[in-house]
């Protein structure tokens, strides 16, 4: 229906001032996003003037020891993050699901509360349990050493898995758990093999939420990292802080490139898991 | 039907348990603690005293704090509004775009929204320098350069560009529920598309609308790298105040005071939004 012409009445994106909006929306987010890959392969240090194309810049952020510390530092506490924030994610979830219990309204208000509260609130929250309550001792072999700013992410990403999680047993169909328990099914294999398979799906969201929540957190890793524990936001907010430099344009290139590379994965998954469901409906 | 916790206390524990441990003690006891530290004292360069004096929310009345809280408050809600009128067109056109093209725009809007924080920041810094791209267009047709970066224009550009993601999600999710033949009605007795939208779209998606711009309102008020990055020496928001008073002036307790504040606005924000959603569910309900 779309296709006729002149455009159906509803069919904004077909209507010139429109198009003109969305492409000068679309110029203003991606420009600055562009213009950093670009240069990040231009030869010239200082000048914006294109001098020719190198991949310089990528070398010396390869042979960045501290940088490299940091990226791996990164992927590692959103690694870990990920699996305990999908796991206790996933178990709040089923037990708000499942079950009646006192004061289960002011709990669902309190796990929404990492989600609400302001970022630095957080931050400085956690800047101070470690250092008066839970000192995390600055010894530790890694990546224990990596232990506090992994439990921090870990509590503002499990609550975001647990919204995914809950909206897809919302779909659940409850007689399929009792059917399994009459057939003789012990709670914990109901769990395993009814429910778990019902949550994959929003198991696989809620990964990559949580993983994404990680990699981009700047403030309130800022603020419970210590002078060994260095993520690569907080160490590219050291670099950038007066300068913009063709090695800080080269190494959030490849950051840029790891979002892409996740967010294709995730669409994949989440159509594959679509086309599952559907096929088996 | 939801089950008693008592019929199945294994289960329930054993589910409810880790999640509600975790939650208490790497949640709640943390903002616990700045919360008695907001009633306290400085007593050595380590040790804080809980006195239960409340001078350190007696400073914040202090017209240097007040103007910082007021000029936030004034940064989030200007930068809502122009996300408002920048991503409200662009949700239209996403609505009612066909399909293919419709996952293509959404993709469009979500890469950025993914893309690490501070790399779109330091990106906006790289552009809007004074040896950056806009200065030298500017320059070629015989402009500027202009002060683009560290003041206060660059924090609201930055604003705006690092939230909008966040608005036109939410408005995208409010629009595509209308009922799209009250649209079509509209347009057929003969209103324009201006006042269709005005009278029939905003009305009918206004609590969508409502909690987008919530949505974008409480991380910009609590922004600490764009106005850190991109701002100048007055462009201070509450979150830079409040990282100075905790890792240079070493002062918690005024600094836990000024978090608190800052999360007692964010709540009564939330508050505010849900009063106004309920108010008109009821009026709706009675007209």
């Amino acid at each position: 229906m779309s296709r006729t012409s002149p455009p159906a009445p509803l069919d904004y994106l077909r209507r010139w001032p429109l198009r003109a909006w969305v492409a000068a929306v679309a110029f203003f987010l991606y420009a600055p996003l562009v213009t950093l890959i670009l240069f990040s392969f231009n030869e010239s240090r200082r000048n914006i003037v294109w001098t020719g194309f190198t991949v310089d810049w990528y070398m010396q952020v390869f042979q960045d020891d501290g940088l490299i510390e940091a990226f791996v530092n990164s992927l590692t506490i959103a690694a870990i993050s990920t699996v305990l924030s999908v796991i206790l994610g996933a178990l709040v979830a089923v037990a708000v699901w499942r079950f009646r219990f006192p004061g289960k309204a002011a709990f669902e208000g309190l796990l929404a509360l990492p989600i609400v509260v302001p970022e630095i609130c957080m931050g400085v929250a956690m800047l101070v349990f470690f250092s008066r309550i839970m000192p995390w001792p600055a010894d530790l072999p890694w990546p224990l050493d990596l232990g506090a700013i992994t439990i921090a992410h870990v509590s503002f990403s499990f609550p975001f898995v647990a919204v995914i999680v809950r909206a897809r047993l919302l779909s659940f169909n409850r007689e399929l758990e009792e059917a399994a328990r009459d057939l003789g099914a012990s709670e914990w294999r109901v769990f395993l093999d009814v429910l778990v398979p019902h949550m994959r799906p929003a198991l696989v969201a809620g990964a990559l939420l949580a993983f994404t929540l990680s990699l981009d957190d700047f403030v309130i890793t800022f603020f419970t990292s210590g002078p060994d524990t260095v993520t690569f936001p907080v160490k590219v907010y050291s670099m950038v802080r007066f300068s913009v430099t063709p090695e800080v344009n080269a190494a959030s290139t490849l950051l840029i490139l790891i979002t892409v590379l996740l967010t294709a994965i995730g669409l994949k998954l989440q159509g594959k898991d679509i086309a599952r469901a559907e096929g088996g409906a | 039907m939801e089950q008693d916790w008592r019929q199945s206390r294994g289960s329930f524990l054993a589910s409810f348990g880790p999640p509600a441990f975790w939650l208490t003690l790497f949640f709640l006891v943390p903002l616990a603690i700045i919360w008695a530290y907001s009633f306290g004292r400085n007593i050595s360069m380590t040790e804080v005293a809980v006195t239960g004096t409340l001078s350190n929310y007696a400073r914040i009345a202090d017209p240097v704090y007040v103007s910082i809280f007021v000029k936030s408050i004034g940064y989030a809600a200007l930068t809502t509004l122009l996300c408002l009128i920048i991503g409200f067109p662009v949700a239209l056109a996403i609505t009612f775009a066909p399909s293919r093209a419709k996952a293509w725009l959404l993709l469009l809007i979500m890469l950025p929204f993914w893309t690490n924080l501070l790399v779109r920041t330091y990106a906006l810094m790289a552009v809007l320098r004074t040896e950056g791209y806009v200065n030298t267009v500017l320059g070629w047709i015989g402009i500027g350069p202009l002060p683009l970066l560290h003041n206060n224009f660059a924090v609201v550009l930055g604003l705006v560009y690092v939230n909008l993601p966040f608005l036109v999600l939410p408005l995208y999710a409010a629009l595509d529920r209308l009922d799209r033949s009250l649209l079509e009605a509209s347009l057929d007795l003969g209103a324009g598309h201006l006042r269709t939208i005005r009278e029939i779209v905003v009305p009918l998606a206004l609590p969508g609308i409502l909690s987008g711009l919530l949505i974008t309102f409480i991380p910009a008020l609590g922004s600490y790298l764009t106005p850190d990055l991109l701002g100048g020496p007055d462009s201070q928001m509450i979150a830079n105040v409040i990282e100075r008073n905790f890792k240079r002036a070493n002062d918690w307790p005024f600094g836990s005071a000024l978090s608190f504040i800052l999360m007692y606005l964010t709540f009564f924000a939330i508050a505010a939004q849900t009063l106004l959603a309920a108010r008109r569910r009821k009026a709706g309900g009675e007209g």
